[in-house]
């Protein structure tokens, strides 16, 4: 019986007793080279590049740059979409998330919402703006013409709570599903009215999954570009929008060290936003098992 | 699990002839709560599909109903080079090569870390999320140099796949490894492995079968990854369908074909869904 | 135990243990009939132990009367006052749950804090309180610790500190040992009762394992498919049960053919006295506890009706139970190990029953744990 240890791309095991003798970790290495490439050293430039002057030179005090108020028009854009549309699609889709929860756990309603979720979180983008420019769209709106549809941001915010609230939901829903019947029946029986064992047992127990939740949609918000780009791409209201502006601008290669630093403001902002999710998740699952 | 607030146990509706007790009028509460909820987020939901649809086969005056937008598919000209249905061509070869590339550069991998290489299986899920820390935007401004090489020579589009399979990875490892936690690995490679199995044999033909749902529902986000997919595309001035139809609403913002498209490309994604939970359904779970 | 039972409420008042009274109660679930019309009274400071099989009616009977479900039919009245159609959280009782019922954000203290927190209860009393709480379950060093960090039987004595805080009229207990290992189940069983005695409640107390009701219930209610088939002491069930299914279900049976005359029947060429002693003439299956075969006397003969050879010796500690094969059907008898020492599988023994009264039934109904007829 020949041992062998194969590679990933499954290396025929070598016959008559020969063995290779590489070390298991060896067949990860497709994978790991990989992202390397196409994942570790694109951000690696990126950052590397911020820090850079555009004659090659470090100078980490580009990082200033960031503070000037140009930029920072930008980035507090970016954060007002984000948070509304976050909060929005937070609050929504922990209610939706509630109603199907409490229903039949193999119903038909169930698994109807859910499967729509999972397209919906996905559908954003052109296809979104296009949707919502024919339905309340001042030119087209087949529903209504809404006024406020190219409004910054309470125009674009409605249009990302369509796919912030499928998200939510499919990652509040675990979490509700997690919040044991026992629970509530033994809060009644220890004389909480509906109101207090949602104030004390309820809420609490459910909070680090909705804030979770809510950074996650955060984020999620905040690398979004294709949805706002064709809602509305004469002006730069978010950082993306602007990154991309830098991008396909040609005035020169001081440009370039812009998108990147535009780009690495972007990948702190969300980094600390996930990190944030990753630790409320951590408690939300302790609790919630 | 057991749903929060499912305090009595009957399947079925309130029984006749119970006198209106605390519980069953709490459950019947909750009820309206429910269908009031579902009626309003299904409209939200629902609507602007429909507008989709409903403008799709919209004819020249308002209030018409016409095909045209539907048959402009496939010979719709666009603003530039090249017409829409390469478009779609393209995005569609881009979707199952990337789809190919991921699932065969992820499964034999995640696998394989289970089995024999444990100490990986963090850095794996760390590396397998972080796209989703560093969004797109960010990543073509750091691929615009690595791509400017391949530019030179002058390949197609479908070069896109490179990148697009890093964004697909998230949503492919949360899928596979669902699926790889509800199959006992361990133990069944181990059973395989004493009946004489080679690794190879154990990785595709014991454990890979046990993941058919898992992988059927990775395949599907992946898909669905690619046939949205616009940043980089646009970015790195490369041409797919989310481009192209981008470009024609910059020229005509209202030509119908671009709600014919979008919408059959919703309908694309749904049907496949369908499939996907009808397979689940029949094979039981994962 | 006196005959007046007090509870003791904070202020050191007497507060008299109440009555749980309940009358015709019906729960049906769709098709299903998970009650009929029960008939079940607690008397002040009684702990009845429900028993029974899944399915049996026992949690529908404990969760009906704490409230969390209502039902179809039928009258609760507890201390006089009825409770049918009053709201869970109303009702003053305390409750402990097979498992997961501790909040898992709060620590000890405040779990069992909570109920006076809801009561409005001062901070200084609420936390004296819960402090006597865990110390009358012997918990008091992990008052700041969080549920996950305690074991199972920590756990559910942190629930029953907690259902006891608020100074309930009944305390109801839905198979609160299940979940756990078997050696803490056994202690913390004997702990149940202890504090229930010293408390004085009223205790409504369900399980499927029929050592954990007998070793602690003033008076065991054995169910079955929504029915009480017999309600009595402990002592009263084991030795005297009411029907065949309580005779199988509690404690093992042997089920032996024998023949009734004039109130006696004989089995095996032993005459037995009967439970019921007006059973009409005939041949019936008789019940036979395996404590009740011993051995006969060396000078018994060497065949007979309950000669025969021993096909297996289970080793149970203290006792040992002895499986014999008679030819045409077999029995276990329970002996203490030390008359068992000398058998083993092969050998030839001669058995005889004690005459203690029988219960017979005239059919030869499956579910009996001993053996086969011919």
């Amino acid at each position: 019986m020949a041992v062998a240890a194969t590679t990933k791309t499954g290396a025929r095991p070598s016959r008559a007793g020969r063995r290779l003798s590489a070390p298991a970790w060896v067949g990860t290495v497709p994978f790991l080279a990989y992202v390397a490439i196409f994942l570790l050293l694109p951000t690696g430039i990126v950052i590397v590049d911020a820090l850079k002057n555009p004659n090659g030179s470090w100078a980490f005090s580009n990082v200033t740059e960031l503070g000037n108020s140009l930029v920072r028009g930008y980035f507090i854009g970016s954060f007002k979409l984000c948070l509304i549309s976050s909060l929005a699609g937070a609050v929504l889709g922990a209610i939706l998330a509630y109603a199907i929860a409490s229903g039949d756990p193999d119903g038909a309603v169930r698994r109807l919402y859910l499967a729509a979720s999972g397209v919906l979180a996905q559908f954003g983008g052109v296809t979104l703006a296009f949707a919502f420019q024919v339905l309340i769209g001042p030119t087209v709106g087949l529903l209504f013409h809404a006024s406020w549809y190219y409004s910054f941001p309470w125009g674009i915010a409605l249009i990302y709570t369509y796919f912030q609230i499928p998200l939510m939901v499919l990652v509040f829903l675990p979490a509700i599903d997690g919040v044991k019947v026992q629970w509530r029946e033994a809060s009644e029986n220890l004389g909480a009215s509906a109101w207090q064992y949602w104030r004390y047992v309820g809420g609490p127990l459910l909070m680090p999954a909705f804030l979770g939740g809510l950074l996650l949609l955060f984020a999620n918000a905040l690398s979004a570009f294709a949805t706002i780009q064709a809602w509305e791409n004469q002006i730069a209201y978010i950082v993306p929008q602007q990154i991309s502006t830098a991008l396909s601008s040609e005035v020169g290669l001081s440009n370039v060290n812009v998108a990147d630093l535009l780009a690495l403001g972007m990948v702190v902002m969300v980094a600390i936003v996930m990190t944030g999710y990753a630790l409320l998740q951590r408690r939300a699952a302790r609790w919630l098992r | 699990m057991a749903p929060v607030t499912a305090l009595n146990e009957t399947p079925a509706a309130a029984p006749a002839g119970r006198p209106g007790g605390l519980q069953v009028r709490r459950r019947r509460r909750l009820n309206l709560f429910r269908y009031v909820v579902f009626t309003l987020f299904g409209l939200f939901f629902v609507l602007p599909l429909l507008a989709l649809g409903r403008f799709s086969l919209e004819g020249s005056k308002l209030g018409t109903w016409s095909l045209t937008a539907w048959r402009q598919i496939a010979s719709y000209q666009g603003s530039g080079i090249p017409p829409l249905l390469s478009a779609i061509e393209i995005t569609l070869e881009l979707a199952v090569i990337t789809c190919v590339v991921t699932m065969a550069l992820l499964l034999p991998t995640m696998i394989w870390i289970r089995l024999r290489v444990r100490w990986l299986t963090r850095t794996m899920e760390i590396l397998c999320l972080l796209p989703l820390t560093i969004p797109a935007i960010v990543l073509v401004v750091g691929l615009g140099p690595v791509y400017n090489r391949i530019q030179h020579y002058e390949l197609s589009s479908l070069m896109l796949f490179w990148a697009y399979v890093i964004l697909a990875l998230p949503y492919a490892y949360r899928a596979l490894a669902a699926g790889l936690n509800a199959v006992d690995v361990e133990t069944i490679s181990e059973a395989a492995r004493s009946l004489g199995a080679s690794w190879f044999t154990v990785i595709f033909r014991v454990i890979v079968p046990n993941m058919r749902q898992a992988i059927l529902n990775a395949l599907l986000l992946t898909w669905a990854l690619v046939l949205g997919e616009f940043t980089i595309a646009y970015l790195l001035l490369y041409s797919n369908l989310q481009v192209e139809l981008y470009s024609i609403s910059r020229n005509t913002p209202n030509a119908g074909v671009l709600f014919s498209t979008s919408f059959a490309a919703l309908l694309f994604a749904f049907i496949l869904l369908l499939i996907l939970s009808f397979v689940g359904r029949r094979r039981g779970r994962g | 135990m006196t005959s007046s039972p007090v509870t003791r409420t904070r202020d050191g008042a007497a507060r008299d243990a109440v009555e749980v009274r309940m009358e015709g109660l019906s729960r049906h679930y769709g098709p299903v009939v998970a009650l009929d019309r029960l008939d079940l009274t607690l008397q002040p400071g009684e702990l009845i132990a429900l028993l029974g099989p899944s399915g049996c009616g026992k949690t529908t009977t404990l969760r009906l009367l704490a409230g969390l479900e209502d039902a179809d039919s039928g009258h609760i009245t507890v201390g006089g006052k009825d409770l049918t159609h009053v709201s869970a959280a109303k009702r003053d009782m305390g409750m402990v749950f097979q498992a997961y019922s501790l909040f898992p954000h709060m620590t000890v203290r405040q779990n069992v804090a909570f109920g006076l927190r809801l009561r409005r209860v001062e901070a200084a009393k609420r936390d004296r309180r819960a402090l006597e709480m865990l110390d009358l379950v012997g918990l008091s060093t992990q008052a700041d610790r969080y549920p996950h960090q305690l074991s199972g039987g920590q756990q559910q004595r942190v629930a029953l500190a907690r259902a006891l805080a608020i100074e309930p009229q009944v305390l109801l207990l839905d198979e609160p040992l299940s979940a756990l290992d078997a050696k803490v189940r056994a202690q913390l069983r004997d702990e149940i009762r202890r504090i229930q005695l010293e408390v004085g409640i009223t205790t409504l107390f369900v399980t499927h394992d029929q050592e954990e009701a007998l070793a602690i219930a003033d008076r065991v209610g054995v169910m079955r498919e929504g029915h009480l088939e017999q309600l009595a002491p402990p002592i009263e069930v084991y030795s005297r049960p009411a029907t065949s299914f309580v005779a199988e279900f509690v404690g093992l049976s042997n089920r032996l053919s024998g023949v009734v005359r004039a109130g006696d029947v004989t089995v095996r060429g032993c005459t037995l006295p009967l439970v019921e002693r007006d059973t009409p003439d005939g041949e019936v299956v008789a019940l036979i506890r395996p404590e009740a075969v011993t051995l006969a006397s060396r000078a018994a003969a060497e065949s007979g009706p309950l000669v025969g050879t021993v096909i297996a010796v289970t080793f149970l500690g203290a006792t040992s139970r002895v499986t014999v094969d008679l030819g045409d059907a077999s029995v276990m008898a329970q002996l203490s190990t030390s008359d068992a020492t000398e058998l083993s599988a092969g050998s030839r023994v001669a058995l005889t029953i004690r005459p203690d009264p029988v219960l017979v039934s005239a059919d030869p109904a499956a579910g009996s744990v001993a053996d086969d007829e011919a």
